[in-house]
């Protein structure tokens, strides 16, 4: 049980981005993965996700065993994968409260739907872990919203959606100190022994309120150094740069 | 795009799309002239003056060209000698949905209405081609002194309300389908609302065409005298057929000082209906009249519902969702004109095409140079799906004088891929996808709808959307 990439060749159609990028996430555990601009790191997430923009030239992805690469967007979802968008879109006329119970009626089997009253329990109780005022719930998703607002919307379908294995995409990206700190708590919240998280950051700041278990640094396309905790900062206080030069960087 | 899901019929579902058999008691024939006129007026025992009326209203209807200089050249597809103009199983419409002929009873038992009726609403009317079959208004609404007949009953039974307002909103030589219709005119609402009543539910009606080759020309006359407000629903549908189907409706509202009329029709005739309408209201001083309206169906539709704001702040709005899909062009606007003071209108438009759909607004403004602190608000919107829909806005502003305000936004846009992703990556599919934006496109508008018919609103979307994506 994992998600697991394997040698993970992908790109644009003129410019390979992935190149060789091999990760193994188990349920349970918090990966981060760092990376300077143009490492791939976005990228990585919309080829996991599946973006049309995107094609994969090599490698396999599976998902507890399945081929992922085979799924399209909405069967990747519902298998159980999810992702917190760095840029998350505006859905105008939509409500929250009813994006995210499409999404929930997405998962049930044909014509099923589902309770209300639990439901709303639910998603008020989230709400409040993430100091997100209830009046969100008729609000059109994610518009008018602030950058932590957006950030901590993402989380919160992240906690109703309950995935197997979900991508924080630069999830700290915008926010301030404080909104950073929420935003943490409700993804540690989400931290259990059936659920994989692969955080991806370009500052290490994140990793003081969500730990990591392993870190990866990403550089032109592959993951070229993974260690503990402690990588993170030594990154911090060295700089990318730095990893090129060290003999625990993978062979180029 | 991604993979695309089969294409499905769109119309699989069309509960509309059903037919019986034709028991015509009253057929007047194919083509239309002054023979065609003599037969309905006798089978409809009209008074003289309505027979000339008619033969006057033909005369204009064939000195009049087709609007194609402006218009969709497709009207030149509609050939007035192969429909008929007058079809009915009998004159008299039914009190008890018991008495009501069996095909008739079930057509409008599986589109729902007797069950509407029941629930939620004061008076029903339904038409079966040339007639109404069934009308019922609640006790408590005819207490109150509201009126509400189809047009042959008013004009034999309510000579004194009927006859000074009949064809002045809408004059006969309007436009060459308000002179077709002013020939052949039959059903329709008459409804009058006295003073100071505020009719608590929607008073509602419905027009199903049945037949083949046929052309529905109901006549509605609403209305409010002072103070008085009432809310009024239509729905139309009719079975698919090879051959032309022609609607051409007239509504005629008059909401007298402080009254107001709030006008809903949602329009989802199947695709080979020609739905050439007029639809206008003059608003007395301080009076209201809204038109809710939204278009579905239909092979083409022309309509552009309108208010004369003709007493001193009066209001009128115009508030228009329309959806064309491949073989479809909703032709829609609204015509605002200012005749007084202090007088605002407001139109919000918002259409979305798709596959090969076109969808135009055309929306007239007049405030003229005597007037003082009128105030227009447009907004108009599109929505195009595919890379072949189509989308064209006509807007026609004039407005003299310097003490006016208007306002008139518009949009184009596509639901961006984007969105698309963002939404698909919860696990919506792609066609839930869209669905949901376009839905969340329309959702202010939808609002305003009561609540079954946007219901009903959101299901047709939904349908129509499940054959676009890829």
């Amino acid at each position: 049980m994992s998600l697991q990439v394997n040698n993970l060749h992908a790109g644009i159609p003129d410019r390979e981005i992935l190149k060789g990028l091999t990760l193994e996430v188990k349920p349970g555990e918090v990966h981060a993965i760092m990376g300077p601009n143009g490492s791939g790191k976005s990228t990585l997430s919309k080829v996991l996700c599946g973006h049309e923009d995107y094609a994969v030239t090599s490698g396999e992805v599976l998902l507890d065993g399945q081929d992922l690469l085979a799924m399209d967007i909405a069967q990747r979802s519902r298998a159980g994968l999810f992702l917190a968008f760095q840029y998350p879109h505006e859905i105008p006329g939509v409500s929250n409260a009813n994006f995210i119970r499409a999404a929930l009626k997405a998962r049930q089997p044909e014509g099923e739907d589902i309770d209300a009253v639990a439901f709303y329990k639910q998603l008020y109780a989230r709400m409040d872990q993430l100091e997100m005022d209830r009046s969100f719930t008729g609000r059109s998703v994610n518009e008018g919203f602030s950058g932590g607002e957006k950030k901590r919307n993402e989380i919160l379908q992240m906690m109703m959606l309950e995935p197997k294995y979900s991508i924080l995409d630069e999830t700290d990206s915008g926010l301030d100190i404080d909104a950073l700190k929420v935003v943490a708590r409700g993804v540690n919240a989400m931290r259990s022994d059936s659920h994989g998280i692969l955080v991806i950051t370009h500052y290490q700041r994140l990793l003081d309120y969500i730990q990591p278990d392993i870190v990866h640094v990403l550089m032109d396309g592959r993951i070229v150094m993974t260690g503990g905790r402690d990588l993170a900062l030594e990154l911090e206080a060295k700089g990318y740069d730095w990893v090129k030069e060290d003999d625990r960087a993978l062979a180029a | 795009m991604i993979a695309t899901p089969d294409i499905t019929d769109i119309r699989a579902d069309n509960v509309g799309d059903f037919t019986f058999p034709e028991r015509n008691l009253y057929d007047s024939g194919f083509g239309l002239n002054e023979k065609t006129v003599d037969y309905i007026c006798d089978v409809k025992s009209d008074p003289e003056w309505i027979r000339d009326f008619r033969k006057k209203a033909l005369a204009t209807f064939n000195s009049k060209p087709m609007p194609t200089h402006w218009a969709t050249k497709d009207l030149e597809n509609i050939h007035f000698d192969q429909f008929r103009y007058y079809l009915s199983g009998g004159t008299k419409p039914k009190k008890s949905w018991d008495d009501v002929p069996e095909d008739v009873k079930r057509t409008f038992d599986r589109l729902g209405i007797p069950e509407q009726e029941r629930k939620f609403l004061a008076g029903v009317e339904a038409q079966y081609d040339s007639e109404a079959a069934y009308s019922n208004i609640k006790k408590v609404v005819e207490e109150q002194g509201v009126i509400f007949a189809n047009s042959t009953e008013a004009l034999h039974k309510y000579p004194e309300i009927f006859r000074p307002w009949f064809g002045k909103v809408i004059p006969t030589g309007d436009n060459k389908f308000s002179a077709l219709n002013s020939a052949v005119f039959s059903g329709g609402s008459f409804i009058y609302v006295p003073k100071g009543v505020k009719v608590k539910h929607p008073l509602q009606a419905y027009f199903r065409i049945n037949s083949e080759q046929f052309g529905q020309f109901e006549r509605t006359l609403i209305i409010a005298d002072e103070g008085a407000e009432l809310m009024y629903m239509e729905g139309c549908t009719a079975p698919k057929f090879d051959t032309a189907t022609l609607h051409s409706a007239v509504v005629e509202l008059v909401a007298m000082k402080g009254a107001k009329i709030q006008y809903v029709t949602v329009q989802n005739w199947s695709s080979n209906v020609f739905n050439l309408v007029t639809k206008r209201g003059v608003a007395h001083e301080e009076a209201e009249i809204r038109w809710i309206d939204c278009n579905i169906g239909s092979r083409l539709t022309m309509k552009y519902p309108g208010v004369v704001m003709k007493g001193r702040k009066a209001r009128g709005e115009v508030i228009s969702i329309a959806l064309a899909n491949t073989g479809q062009h909703q032709d829609t606007g609204a015509k605002m004109i200012h005749a007084a003071d202090e007088t605002t209108s407001n139109v919000i438009s918002k259409s979305i095409s798709i596959g090969e759909g076109r969808s135009t607004y055309r929306g007239l403004v007049h405030i003229p140079k005597h007037l003082k602190g009128c105030k227009n608000n447009t907004e108009c919107d599109a929505l195009l799906i595919n890379s072949r829909s189509r989308t064209d806005t006509y807007p026609a502003i004039s407005v003299r004088g310097n003490q006016h305000a208007t306002q008139h936004e518009a949009s184009v846009s596509q639901v961006s891929a984007d969105q698309i992703f963002y939404l698909m990556q919860r696990g919506l599919s792609e066609g839930e996808a869209m669905s949901l934006s376009v839905n969340g496109f329309i959702n202010d508008l939808a609002k305003e709808f009561p609540m079954e018919y946007s219901v009903e609103l959101k299901r047709l979307i939904d349908l129509e959307m499940e054959g676009s994506v890829g």
